[in-house]
């Protein structure tokens, strides 16, 4: 097999000790403590199936709760806008920070952000920005992307981050403590975060009947980035959407423990409009673009379950794959399991066809998922369609289609299993150390070769 | 021990690699389920469930091996196979694929209905323990698709339980992927390698002499690892040690 865009990736990830040491550290806590967390909640499953449940009556009902959505949030005092792909996202956000002549904007962390490309957006527009989660500060100051969908900065270890605030920051920590380090970045961030002229941030949830918008943090950084400016603007996939506050708290009962684990995120806030005539503090505009980005396709062609996503990222933190080769790896803006079902869905197929492909279909990111979300099914059938239009290198397409024939035909088959019997017993008895057109498995591993006989012949023959 | 009652004619389903690889696995199947009171057939005209096809997206082909399959197999009172994977893709997948084919619809489900992994029959449907020994400690690795597909956790266990002498330790991680998953392993041996690396360094750790598992595709990555990485802990498909004949050959010894 040759090498591509996304094998260089993997391999180079692979031969990075220190991002294999960042990854276990944070995911290994992550899955302990989200057993814990699920052990403790005595009605989990009948939980996931309520959950998912909700979600696929929203998705089902897209037009109405958006419709339902739009009237609420209008009435409360925002302005709605409406998005069809991630460039007019981004124009929309840029025209209403243009027009309100804003010189720097704090962000709240957001995977819409990213996955519309809004830092990159902004940078173009010269407008200042400023992360102010922690993690996406980290990114921010090494300029890269984020590598999970919680843990922006998962793929660092402390004494990398360590080394890039003193870098950057202009009174580092003195000395080398976790809060030492935080309270760094406080003193950077809090000034600038005070003085930005919007606010934004993304949605953990939509309340249709209420018009809020849902965010969660740990930091608190949502609550200081979206108040204190004139302007917050909210940029939410229409996904996001629940029918009421109880379905919101049905979910975020879900979201954290799948998370990291803990009942409830530090922070959970309802923001529902601009500030109101008797309001001690708040912004006085407050827009919220709702994004569709290829969703309604989504819909329409077999991913609605993948709508479900709550973004917890329980299925990256449980995935083999992702343990090993981070996040950077598989290219997109989402990675893991459900990274490797939306990427192909914004991004194409044709360039991301490793993603589906680069799993074992081991099952464990279905059953974490908080919403029941059949991930393995999704990639078969990103599998399927990459077959189907031709997209399989050469050498799979030969060599699965030869040997699905020659199954089809016992006799042949029998005679095929004789000649690699004869062939592979060439190589070696007992262990295989190399075989030619099994390089990818001798690599690594040796190959039991094949006994003398196979079992249909010696049972044909009458062994018992 | 002998279940009561009529004696079930099951077909037995060896698998692919099983047949290419390693045949002992299928007489340890025929010998256990003739043990347990059944009438075991071996149809003749047996090949491959289709799997590799089915997860390399290649649906045509998928369907085409699933009818013959099903043709070849639907005529018995339970269809028995040494893996959960290719048990797997009869009982949960051949369904799928013919989801919108009314013709074969139903026969797709019949047959799914009646298709069990070799353990979780013999346990489960027979409630048979065996009257075997083995001297030794082993370790047990629940290879993915039996267990989340199939539910096959207990009952590998209660059958091993049953083997005198036989000692088992845990596997810190006995639920976790070893890296195998078919085409994967060769598609992307680096990220395979790396997994299996640390499977087999838990394998290690475990103390056992044995490992023992009940998918041959598993077995072979763990114990091809294993073997190159200089381990002395030796592989066998646990239904060959319930059988009692695990005081052979292991995977990758010269038989």
């Amino acid at each position: 097999m040759s090498a591509t865009a996304f094998t260089k990736r993997a391999d180079a990830a692979l031969a990075d000790p220190i991002l294999k040491v960042a990854i276990e550290r944070t995911a290994s806590t992550a899955e302990t403590k989200r057993g814990i967390a699920v052990k403790g909640f005595a009605h989990f499953e009948e939980a996931r199936t309520r959950a998912a449940a909700i979600k696929d009556h929203v998705v089902e009902h897209l037009g109405f709760y958006l419709e339902q959505f739009e009237a609420a949030a209008t009435a409360a005092g925002a302005q709605v806008h409406w998005a069809r792909t991630a460039d007019e996202a981004c124009s929309i956000v840029i025209d209403i920070c243009k027009a309100a002549g804003a010189k720097t904007v704090a962000r709240s962390k957001s995977m819409m952000g990213e996955e519309i490309g809004l830092p990159h957006a902004l940078a173009e527009a010269g407008i200042g920005r400023i992360e102010t989660d922690l993690a996406e500060h980290i990114i921010q100051l090494a300029d890269e992307r984020p590598s999970h969908i919680v843990w922006p900065a998962m793929h660092k270890t402390s004494e990398q981050v360590s080394a890039l605030f003193k870098q950057h920051h202009l009174e580092p920590h003195a000395e080398e403590t976790i809060p030492a380090m935080a309270e760094s970045a406080r003193r950077h961030l809090r000034d600038g975060m005070l003085a930005a002229d919007v606010g934004i941030s993304g949605a953990n949830f939509l309340v249709a009947e209420s018009g809020a918008v849902c965010t969660v943090t740990n930091e608190g950084n949502a609550e200081l980035s979206l108040v204190p400016p004139r302007i917050h603007i909210v940029t939410a996939g229409i996904e996001k959407l629940v029918p009421s506050m109880g379905h919101a708290v049905q979910l975020l009962r879900l979201l954290a423990r799948s998370a990291t684990g803990a009942t409830l995120t530090q922070y959970t806030t309802f923001y529902t409009g601009p500030k109101r005539a008797a309001d001690a503090d708040g912004p006085d505009v407050m827009h919220i673009v709702l994004i569709d980005n290829g969703r309604s396709a989504m819909r329409a062609e077999g991913l609605a379950e993948m709508l479900r996503c709550i973004r917890c990222g329980a299925c990256m933190n449980h995935c083999v794959v992702f343990r090993q080769i981070g996040g950077h790896a598989y290219g997109g803006t989402y990675p893991g399991p459900m990274g490797a079902v939306l990427t192909p869905a914004l991004d194409g197929l044709a360039k991301n066809r490793d993603l589906p492909n680069a799993c074992t279909l081991n099952g464990k990111c279905q059953e974490v998922c908080p919403v029941k979300i059949p991930l393995p099914t999704l990639l078969r059938g990103w599998r399927e369609r990459s077959w189907r239009e031709g997209l399989e290198p050469v050498s799979v397409r030969q060599g699965i289609t030869a040997w699905a024939w020659v199954a089809q035909r016992p006799r042949l088959y029998r005679a095929a299993v004789r000649a690699a019997i004869f062939g592979m017993r060439r190589f070696g008895r007992g262990w295989i150390r190399t075989l030619p057109m099994a390089g990818g498995w001798t690599a690594h591993r040796d190959l039991p070769a094949p006994a003398a006989e196979s079992f249909m012949a010696r049972y044909a023959k009458g062994e018992r | 021990m002998s279940p009561p009652g009529p004696s079930p004619r099951v077909a037995l389903f060896v698998t692919c690699l099983v047949d290419l690889i390693r045949p002992q696995v299928g007489f340890a199947a025929l010998r256990t389920l003739e043990a347990a009171r059944c009438t075991v057939v071996v149809p003749s005209g047996q090949t491959c469930c289709g799997q590799p096809a089915l997860n390399s997206g290649a649906r045509d082909e998928a369907v085409a091996i699933a009818k013959r399959t099903i043709a070849l197999l639907e005529g018995h009172d339970a269809v028995v196979v040494p893996s959960g994977s290719c048990a797997a893709t009869i009982r949960v997948h051949y369904p799928e694929l013919f989801e919108h084919d009314a013709a074969w619809r139903p026969r797709a489900q019949a047959i799914a209905a009646k298709t069990y992994e070799i353990m979780a029959y013999l346990d489960e449907v027979r409630g048979w323990r065996p009257d075997t020994a083995l001297a030794a400690t082993a370790t047990y690795h629940d290879s993915c698709s039996g267990l989340r597909e199939l539910g096959v956790k207990a009952q590998p266990r209660r059958l091993l339980r049953g083997v005198e002498g036989l000692m088992l330790k845990p596997l810190k991680g006995e639920e976790t992927c070893c890296g195998f998953g078919g085409t994967f392993c060769v598609k992307y041996p680096a990220i395979s390698n790396a997994i299996a690396t640390e499977k087999a360094d838990a394998i290690e750790a475990s103390g056992a002499d044995l490992l023992l598992s009940g998918d041959l595709g598993c077995l072979m990555n763990m114990a091809g690892k294993l073997h190159r990485d200089g381990s002395s802990v030796r592989a066998f498909h646990a239904i060959e040690v319930i059988a009692g004949m695990g005081d052979g050959p292991a995977i990758g010894e010269d038989a």
